[in-house]
């Protein structure tokens, strides 16, 4: 893998003079991913906020050819991109190498997009979905999504006087994509640069699906400062809520292997969106949510093979 | 048959066969598609194409009608020809899809087998999923019989990927009674196909200049859709000498001659009725029957429901004493089926206008012979003689009481 | 700027291009988000050990390197999150009111 001299040497594919929060995590999450592209990319992306801070209308900061369609089929329209390509190639009309890579939110791809994600990644195309996860609809408000966590106050889960933020756990994606036997499913954190840049180049060369699943902090959802959001995802990273692993053709590997886990307040006190949590009387709250941690934690260590 | 400079072969084939052998003849780069009733035997058709390699075509099977059209946007919009094909609720399924493949400009031609629109889920014809995506902003064509929507499917192709239209085209045929229904009639050799519907390579794509890297799809703001909007409207408009220019080739080619719609017996009618599709066939039988009783009555039948060829209708139809439109699908809470509504509009503003009654019919596949064709004629024969005023209200026929 | 956008937002129907397409693909970098900070940030190149972290930690692809080496800020872009600050190991990056006196 290149070291970060020799990646700070290629082209910037996505300029500033974006729209996207200060201190936004998605921005730096497509910066990171697309380092680990050595080929022409072709991109794609669902309706959300790195879609419409992007491309507003007269100006795109994405400097490779670049398709928005709607907010549930990034996968299906990259899918019908690379399909393209195939028949053009085939047909001697195109003879440049190409890779494919669709961005979503986890609003586009863990809940509506999730239909077009499956298909997708079953047919087999040879192309990368890449998933921002910032935990839920950021764009239009920061509503709850299936990956919001547990406890977690959005506008649609908020903590009030009965209900104390979103009462489901969230839905674990990377399992979900990984029992699709596709070649390739990876987690990754904006945090851990070099993890994730070496998981994008897997992705984006394997012969096949790959999926990435990769942590990005929202400082206006999770009510964090903004400067706070490398560190934060670091948090998520180390208290074991956002595991770094990959499945490599079926095989699960764990990357991040700490001696012991940080506890899960560590990531849920800087947060504003958990203030609720840390109140009186809610302390089994923050018990239900570490004995989650706890029980994931294990399962994932099992699967990986590591005590 | 028409004497013509091609070589052509008769065949006898349902129309749904007869479109998957026009796809076969266009050799389209990508179809991206999900079956469904009745429109399913034109993607089984085209599987089997693409299982004997009789096609190079990358044959996407997705995993419902709204990743259809997702895809085909996106192998559009990469810059490859695209085809697919829906029926009813999978068009209604890619409904938000419509709508951002005419605004992208993206020539996908989809043959859609017209189907009821459920509630309750009903697999026959009528003409409802179409019409139900009237305002999405494609072309629409429809054929009355196997032939012409073989016919209309070729066309549609270099009616799309016109440089002055680039928009998706629509090309109707009647669900289970054309689709379904062995027909004979005559095809084009592979080779005039081919030279007709010539090469494609867009001006502006994702694959073919990614040194020069466009953003199809962006947010616009306030100050910036609209004039999208205006575009769309003046590209649809405008399509309509495209439309006619191509069927002009194509009659050229295929010694088979349309027009934005057919006229039949109209000339010296009295009365008239309009038709979309096969019930155009039945039109015609009734019509003679009548005719030889000394009704002088016609039939228009529309082929481009959209572009909506206002003025050309209010010339055809200006002149006759009593018109009969008779929709194949209902706009409930309006004054009765699109078709009836549009030709009211196109003929407000007339010198020469007639009298207009609205008919809907055929709902649900419900069966629809000559005596509804007759009992329409004889309501406008009535008028004519002034026994009774024009009803303002829709008549639907054949609804049991 | 290869398509000329100046005065977009007045211009005529028939100028936009069809489909709403987006000509040049990167012309976001002309378009200046600096004007959105409130704390600017300073680099001190004594401390700096050229890891490089801030470079590949910036939403707005604002820190400019050169020859594998930090080269600038690109304060058109900058919008002073703080991010490149917090993360460097070596406290090379401080941040300070913008148009403030420090």
């Amino acid at each position: 893998m290149a070291t970060i001299k020799e990646l700070s040497r290629k082209p910037e594919l996505l300029t500033g003079g974006h729209r996207l929060c200060a201190g936004c995590g998605a921005s730096v999450a497509v910066r990171q991913v697309l380092l680990g592209a050595n080929d022409q990319v072709i991109g794609g992306i669902a309706t959300g906020c790195l879609e419409v801070s992007t491309t507003p209308y007269p100006f795109s900061a994405w400097k490779i050819p670049f398709i928005h369609n709607a907010f549930e089929n990034a996968a299906a329209t990259i899918s019908g991109v690379e399909s393209a390509y195939n028949a053009l190639k085939r047909k001697g009309k195109i003879e440049k190498e190409m890779k494919f890579v669709a961005f979503g939110g986890d609003g586009g791809t863990y809940d509506i997009g999730l239909q077009s994600l499956s298909g997708a990644m079953e047919r087999g195309h040879n192309m990368v979905y890449v998933c921002y996860d910032n935990g839920a609809y950021m764009n239009t408000g920061i509503q709850r999504s299936s990956s919001t966590p547990f406890g977690a106050s959005t506008t649609t889960s908020p903590a009030g006087k009965v209900r104390p933020g979103k009462p489901q756990q969230r839905k674990d994606l990377a399992q979900i994509m990984a029992a699709h036997n596709i070649p390739y499913v990876a987690q990754a954190s904006i945090s851990h640069w070099k993890d994730l840049v070496k998981k994008a180049e897997k992705a984006f060369s394997v012969e096949g699906p790959a999926f990435l699943n990769i942590m990005a902090p929202c400082p206006r959802g999770w009510r964090t400062p903004n400067e706070i959001t490398i560190e934060i995802a670091k948090i998520s990273v180390q208290t074991g809520y956002w595991p770094l692993y990959e499945v490599e053709d079926g095989e699960w590997k764990l990357n991040f292997k700490p001696k012991a886990l940080k506890p899960i307040t560590d990531f849920l006190k800087p947060q504003g969106r958990f203030r609720h949590l840390f109140k009186p009387g809610n302390e089994h709250l923050l018990e239900t949510f570490q004995v989650e941690i706890d029980k994931n934690w294990s399962r994932l260590k099992k699967r990986c093979g590591v005590e | 048959m028409a004497k013509t400079a091609t070589k052509q072969k008769i065949v006898a084939m349902t129309g749904n066969a007869g479109c998957a052998f026009a796809m076969k003849q266009i050799n389209p780069d990508v179809v991206a598609a999900y079956p469904i009733t009745p429109q399913t035997t034109i993607v089984e058709e085209f599987a089997n194409y693409v299982a004997n390699g009789v096609v190079d075509t990358e044959y996407v099977n997705v995993e419902s009608e709204h990743s259809a059209m997702s895809a085909c946007i996106g192998a559009s919009a990469a810059g490859a020809r695209v085809m697919t094909s829906t029926s009813s609720q999978g068009l209604a399924l890619m409904w938000e899809e419509l709508s951002i493949a005419s605004a992208l400009r993206l020539p996908i031609v989809m043959q859609t087998v017209n189907r009821a629109l459920s509630g309750p889920i009903n697999i026959h014809c009528d003409h409802s999923d179409s019409m139900g995506a009237r305002d999405m902003g494609w072309i629409h064509l429809f054929a009355e019989t196997a032939q012409e929507a073989y016919d209309n499917t070729i066309m549609a192709i270099k009616i799309a990927e016109h440089k002055n239209v680039r928009l998706p085209v629509m090309s109707m045929h009647d669900g289970f009674i054309t689709s379904h229904a062995i027909d004979r009639f005559e095809v084009l050799d592979d080779a005039d196909v081919k030279k007709f519907v010539g090469d494609y390579k867009p001006k502006h794509s994702l694959l073919y200049d990614p040194n020069e890297p466009v953003t199809f799809g962006p947010f616009a703001m306030p100050a910036f859709y609209y004039e999208q909007r205006k575009q769309l409207r003046v590209a649809l408009d405008g399509s309509k000498d495209i439309v006619m220019k191509v069927t002009d080739d194509f009659a050229k080619l295929s010694g088979r001659q349309y027009g934005l719609f057919e006229e039949y017996r109209l000339d010296d009618a009295d009365v008239a009725v309009v038709v979309l599709g096969s019930t155009a066939g039945t039109a015609r039988y009734t019509i003679d029957a009548m005719r030889a009783q000394g009704v002088k009555v016609g039939m228009l039948k529309l082929r481009v429901f959209r572009p909506f060829p206002a003025a050309e209708l209010a010339e055809a139809l200006g002149k006759i004493k009593a018109v009969g439109v008779m929709d194949r699908s209902d706009t409930a809470g309006s004054l009765g089926g699109p078709v009836y509504t549009e030709i009211k509009a196109a003929l407000y503003n007339s010198k020469l206008r007639p009298a207009i009654q609205g008919y809907v019919y055929g709902l649900g596949g419900r069966d629809t012979g000559p005596d509804q064709i007759e009992t329409v004629v004889n309501d406008l024969v009535k008028v004519v003689k002034g026994e009774e005023s024009p009803r303002e209200a829709v008549t639907l026929l054949g609804v049991k009481e | 700027m290869k398509w000329n956008i100046k005065d977009a937002e007045h211009w005529g129907w028939k100028k936009y291009p069809e489909g709403a397409l987006i000509l040049e693909g990167g012309n976001a970098a002309y378009y200046k988000t600096g004007g959105w900070r409130t704390d600017k940030p300073a680099w001190d190149e004594e401390k700096c050990t050229q890891c490089l972290i801030c470079w590949i930690s910036c939403p707005d692809s604002s820190i400019i390197v050169k020859d594998e080496k930090w080269d600038s800020f690109d304060y058109d872009h900058c919008k002073g999150c703080g991010i490149c600050a917090k993360v460097c190991p070596a406290d090379a990056i401080s941040m300070h009111p913008e148009g403030g006196e420090e």
